[in-house]
């Protein structure tokens, strides 16, 4: 098992999604159990299904001086770095630390391939149109190469594209390159956005649900996609000594079956494990975990078998039905639910499982309630078996 | 529930601004040079391009009904991994893996987004579960039993020394040796003008972490102002001519292949390079 970690602290933090923009936005809504899906009105071609669409992205166009980047990934990300002030707190720790000195770390699994399904639609003799053909764009880096030029971050610059649990590991890796004196401060985060890709991908393997998601419910039958936004910006405790922190990781991979998780949830429980060491926490301190809960049959029956390592007091709670499923963003934004959960106290609910399956009930938060959040975990499992878990917690006493 | 106290912290280690990895595994592979052996004779000036050699990755590492079906960047990846492993003598089944490619599977963006403008609903779902960035990654893991955390990297034209940082990074935070993958295939269809990559090729090291005394080793220094990129020999140079991540990964397989010690400069990140001193 691996040594625990010094925490870091997580002094900015921010999230864009179908709940609306910024963490105010998304707070009141997981409080109230109001859910973002919609029917999908998203598609080049028609798919029934709902969706969790970000309002607006189509009527915010980058600013002139980012014009080359132009698509809704990064349209988004331009969305999301607007919001809870998190461009200002970006400038602060550039300010203090220098730019080489901040890390750039994003986690996306669709990029901006919207862009270039565009472009095949609108091929122009075999070309692509002029107005889309940027090679910048046509590329998995195009996020965090298009957030280093927005935000000036001038240090390491990565992307971490590994399906679902992408912008999980972006944590672990700002961890390790501050940790090693590289960095003194990382924005992390994920972006992903609507695309045919993922709705027609997911719907070829039989996944996508006609219906909003109803994870961990007996009548679940699939996912919804949605798309977000979500940050974070990383220091030294030093530097914020009040502020939540990031106080463990795992990562792990499940070595079973590219698109179908290990059903002993070997790789899940790995990543858990490694999370805890990491943190120096035995599972009876977690008072919150944000599962991954896709409403896949196998997902949730795969990580229910987690749940029994948590005393009953543990409350677990799957918030894919208030967002859908946002795939290389979704272990960003469940960061940011996590972090939520510590600073207003309160336990999101599984929205839409109104019959639980027998496994997880006893620890399912089904209705939104208060209550003081010390320890909150957050899990990302993703195709290829690629699994992550974070754990965060409120500063000590 | 009482207060929580972080009392016992590993300790910190914020002076390193130094990143040194023994080299313990060498693997390529690109057509007419499928392993290090022939890479290196190639970067010696010792012989050209095998004529005869095979048109795509033997990739022995995959059970055969994979091998079959497998899109070429996940044959190209698991060849030159097994090759660094085998290399090593190291266990892949231990070893967390960082697999960096600029553009990932091109041929299946290709198919993907034609099928999607034609009839998306024909799509195939084994090339959308293909066309994961950590496809390579994945299959990797599967036929080797590697359990260790995976990740799939890009940083678009400076993807090699941004992975290379990310593995080194891994390989000295957590104390382990780590297989460490670059690759790229070439594009097809409309994506070939904007993508641009021809040829597909491959190079992947397992790397250990170590003091400065060990040999091979790489010693790794960030430095943020500018600097003269180490360009390919010019005997390869036709390789890489539209891919850096070829070109970059050339010139530290050249380092690599000499027999003294020498130094190069990478780029890592926009404005961010990579300083190493090669130690043979």
């Amino acid at each position: 098992m691996p040594q625990r970690i010094p925490p870091l602290a997580v002094t900015a933090c921010s999230a864009t999604s179908a709940l609306g923009r910024g963490v105010a936005a998304h707070a009141q809504a997981l409080r109230a159990g109001r859910g973002g899906l919609r029917v999908n009105d998203f598609s080049s071609a028609t798919l029934a299904c709902f969706i969790g669409r970000a309002e607006g992205v189509e009527n915010a166009p980058l600013p002139q001086a980012f014009a080359h980047w132009e698509c809704r990934n990064n349209r988004l990300a331009w969305l999301g770095l607007q919001q809870d002030g998190l461009l200002a707190a970006v400038e602060r720790v550039i300010e203090r630390h220098g730019a080489d000195r901040v890390g750039l770390i994003l986690g996306t699994s669709t990029a901006s391939i919207g862009a270039s399904e565009e472009a095949y639609r609108r091929l122009d003799d075999g070309h692509f149109p002029e107005d889309l053909a940027r090679p910048a764009i046509h590329t998995p880096h195009s996020l965090a190469a298009f957030v280093a030029e927005a935000t000036g971050i001038g240090g390491p610059a990565l992307t971490i594209s590994t399906a679902c649990s992408s912008s999980a590991k972006v944590f672990a890796s700002a961890e390790r390159m501050m940790r090693l004196g590289l960095i003194d401060a990382a924005l992390v985060g994920g972006v992903d956005t609507l695309c045919d890709s993922v709705l027609f991908g997911f719907n070829a393997l039989e996944l996508v649900s006609s219906q909003p998601c109803r994870p961990f419910d007996v009548r679940r039958n699939g996912i919804s996609i949605g798309e977000a936004a979500a940050f974070a910006v990383l220091e030294r405790i030093e530097a914020a000594p009040r502020a939540l922190r990031l106080i463990g990781y795992g990562e792990s991979s499940d070595a079973h079956h590219m698109s179908t998780p290990h059903p002993q949830a070997r790789g899940a429980r790995a990543a858990l494990d490694q999370a805890l060491a990491r943190a120096g926490l035995e599972p009876d301190a977690v008072d919150y975990i944000n599962l991954h809960g896709t409403a896949t049959i196998k997902n949730d029956e795969m990580e229910a078998l987690l749940l029994p390592e948590f005393p009953r007091a543990s409350r677990a709670s799957s918030t894919k039905g208030f967002t859908g499923h946002t795939l290389g963003a979704a272990g960003a934004l469940e960061a940011v639910f996590a972090l939520l959960a510590i600073e207003h106290g309160f336990i999101p609910p599984t929205l839409h499982c109104e019959q639980p399956f027998e496994g997880p009930h006893p620890w399912l938060a089904l209705e939104p309630h208060e209550q003081r959040v010390n320890i909150a975990l957050s899990n990302s499992f993703g195709f290829g078996g690629n699994n992550a878990c974070l754990a965060f917690a409120r500063a000590e006493a | 529930m009482p207060p929580i106290v972080f009392a016992d912290h590993a300790p910190r280690n914020v002076a390193a601004s130094r990143l040194s990895v023994r080299i313990e595994g060498i693997g390529a592979w690109t057509r007419g040079a499928p392993d290090w052996p022939s890479m290196r004779a190639l970067l010696r000036g010792e012989q050209g391009l095998r004529e005869d050699a095979p048109g795509k990755p033997a990739a022995g590492a995959l059970p055969a009904a994979e091998r079959r079906r497998a899109p070429e960047g996940v044959l190209l990846a698991t060849e030159i991994a097994a090759q660094a492993c085998a290399m090593a003598a190291r266990d892949a089944a231990g070893l967390p893996c960082v697999f960096a490619s600029t553009q990932g599977e091109l041929a299946i963006t290709d198919y993907m987004c034609e099928t999607l403008s034609v009839a998306p609903r024909e799509l195939s779902p084994t090339k959308f579960h293909n066309s994961v960035h950590n496809a390579p990654a994945g299959y990797w893991t599967i036929a080797t039993g590697c359990t260790a955390g995976s990740s799939a990297v890009s940083g678009y034209h400076v993807t090699f020394g941004a992975g290379l940082l990310e593995a080194a990074v891994l390989a000295a935070a957590e104390d382990t040796p780590v297989l460490f993958a670059a690759y790229d295939v070439a594009a097809t269809g409309p994506l070939l003008e904007i993508a641009r990559i021809s040829r597909a090729f491959g190079m992947a090291l397992v790397l250990a972490p170590c003091d400065e005394a060990a040999i091979p080793r790489i010693t790794l220094t960030l430095r943020n102002r500018p600097a003269a990129i180490t360009a390919a020999p010019a005997a390869v140079a036709a390789l890489a001519q539209d891919n850096p991540l070829t070109a970059h990964a050339l010139a530290l397989l050249a380092a690599l292949a000499g027999n003294t010690n020498s130094r190069l400069t990478l780029p890592a990140a926009s404005g961010l390079l990579l300083d190493m001193e090669i130690c043979t």
